[in-house]
């Protein structure tokens, strides 16, 4: 892979976007009593890359080619944005995507400057923003879902062990079997962000959706989301 | 410094940062101060909880701002690192206020707590005091540390309670101000008139300072090995 040093700054959580004070849901699937443990997280885990995940990676995709192409970029821009509006029937988990995909301009505005930022909506989602930023910095549209992919379960594990103590190396060790996961479902992502914006997919986890909402109302809690 | 945003230091407000560990009263300065300082100066605050939003609420309660101008940053149970290593969230939250409410004069962030080693990035924040309370004992302040030894201003909060728990107030202020090689240490007290007074009129100079450039942000440096207490 060509770039892998822009992929591996990209897909860094020492990155200072503010991606620590999310959980990817985590938070309220363990106060739900859905997660307890590395095999239930794992499980989990394995659910958020093929619905969130898999989403976000093929709009990150979608955005890198947008932004990569000579122009049209900022219809294109909002056509992601509605796409994924439409796909994310929660409204906080939709608020909580356009802050980090506002914290994540902030940061490449800084990072690596570029005039094709400034074409992103005030708000844009996070996966539209990790995808232009991809694409500012060289990469391609499959690195892109590659770097969406891996925080959508490197996130949430993090968390978990700060949520509920668990083993980090058990935790590492579940992220690890997850990879030949992330690597299929990047392929499909990078299929789909060659494809049209209708044809995108719309996989689905109403019961997470359910427990975001939760937890957007909770007023005692470690993570924002 | 370069300052992040590009804005000039004298066209925005001056960003002050109030550090300390957990209890020693950041919340209660920030709103003494607003209530000293809201009718010359216009104000903004963001504040940095661990858990949810009780200290913005806690301040909104108070009335001391049209609860607009209080705008809370959750931290997701890593408050020093949302005021050092990774400030965008407080940025925006900071530059949202400066532009809602053009023009500020003082947008004050008061830090999530945490221990005795978390101070504010210079990329975030012009200035910073670091407050400690008389409570904690006589000794912390001998203990150092970065926010102890080089925040802009050292705060002995809660002196009214010294008697109570032994301490003696001029001592502590004495062994602060050496470990700060005579940098400056406020002794506080909301009950004590004449302390808010010398406070308020701290913040004053420094925005008089900032506006004719001759302050700029300095860095207490790095924290001590990491030891959470
Ligand atoms: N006696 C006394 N109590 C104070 C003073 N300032 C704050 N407190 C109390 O100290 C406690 C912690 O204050 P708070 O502002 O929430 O601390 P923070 O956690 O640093 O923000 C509260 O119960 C305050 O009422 C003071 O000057 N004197
Ligand atoms: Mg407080």
């Amino acid at each position: 892979m060509a770039n892998l040093a822009a992929l591996l700054l990209l897909a860094d959580s020492r990155l200072p976007a503010g991606g620590y004070a999310h959980s990817g849901g985590l938070e309220a699937a363990v106060a739900a009593g859905l997660v307890d443990d590395v095999a239930s997280l794992e499980h989990f885990l394995a659910g958020r890359a093929a619905t969130v995940g898999l989403l976000g990676a093929a709009v990150a995709a979608a955005a890198c080619r947008v932004t990569a192409a000579p122009q049209g970029h900022r219809a294109a821009f909002t056509a992601l944005d509605d796409a994924l509006d439409a796909r994310t029937p929660s409204p906080a988990q939709r608020n909580t995507s356009r802050q980090l995909g506002r914290q994540l301009v902030r940061v490449l505005g800084q990072v690596a400057p570029d005039p094709r930022l400034g074409e992103l909506a005030g708000q844009p989602h996070h996966a539209v923003a990790l995808g232009a930023g991809a694409a500012v910095l060289g990469l391609d549209a499959r690195a892109a879902a590659y770097a969406y992919l891996h925080e959508s379960v490197a996130g949430p594990a993090a968390a978990a062990i700060r949520l509920l103590a668990l083993d980090p190396f058990a935790t590492h060790a579940a992220l690890a079997r997850l990879r030949a996961r992330l690597d299929r479902l990047a392929s499909r992502a990078d299929e789909y962000g060659a494809g049209t914006v209708a044809d995108l997919p719309a996989p689905a986890a109403p019961l997470l959706d359910v427990y975001a909402e939760a937890h957007a109302a909770r007023t005692s809690r470690l993570f924002a989301s | 410094m370069n300052r992040s945003n590009g804005t000039s230091s004298s066209t925005r407000a001056l960003r002050l940062g109030v550090a300390g560990p957990v209890g020693t009263g950041k919340s209660s300065l920030i709103a003494t101060l607003c209530r000293a300082l809201a009718d010359e100066l216009a104000l903004a605050v963001v504040t940095n909880d661990i858990y949810t939003d009780e200290d913005a609420r806690f301040l909104r309660s108070t009335g001391v701002l049209p609860v607009e101008r209080i705008r809370a940053v959750e931290t997701g149970a890593c408050p020093h690192t949302a005021i050092r290593d990774d400030i965008t969230m407080n940025l925006i939250a900071v530059e949202d206020l400066e532009q809602g409410f053009a023009p500020l004069d003082l947008v004050l962030i008061e830090s999530g707590g945490d221990n005795l080693t978390a101070t504010f990035s210079p990329a975030l924040i012009d200035a910073q005091l670091f407050v400690l309370d008389v409570a904690g004992g006589g000794d912390v302040a001998r203990k150092g540390g970065p926010g102890i030894a080089r925040a802009d201003l050292l705060v002995i909060n809660k002196t009214d309670l010294a008697p109570y728990v032994e301490v003696d107030v001029e001592r502590m202020v004495a062994d602060a101000t050496a470990a700060r090689h005579g940098a400056r240490v406020l002794a506080l007290s909301r009950h004590e008139p004449a302390s808010v007074r010398a406070l308020a009129d701290w913040v004053r100079e420094l925005r008089g300072a900032q506006l004719a450039g001759r302050h700029g942000p300095v860095d207490p440096g790095a924290p001590a090995p990491h030891v959470h207490r």
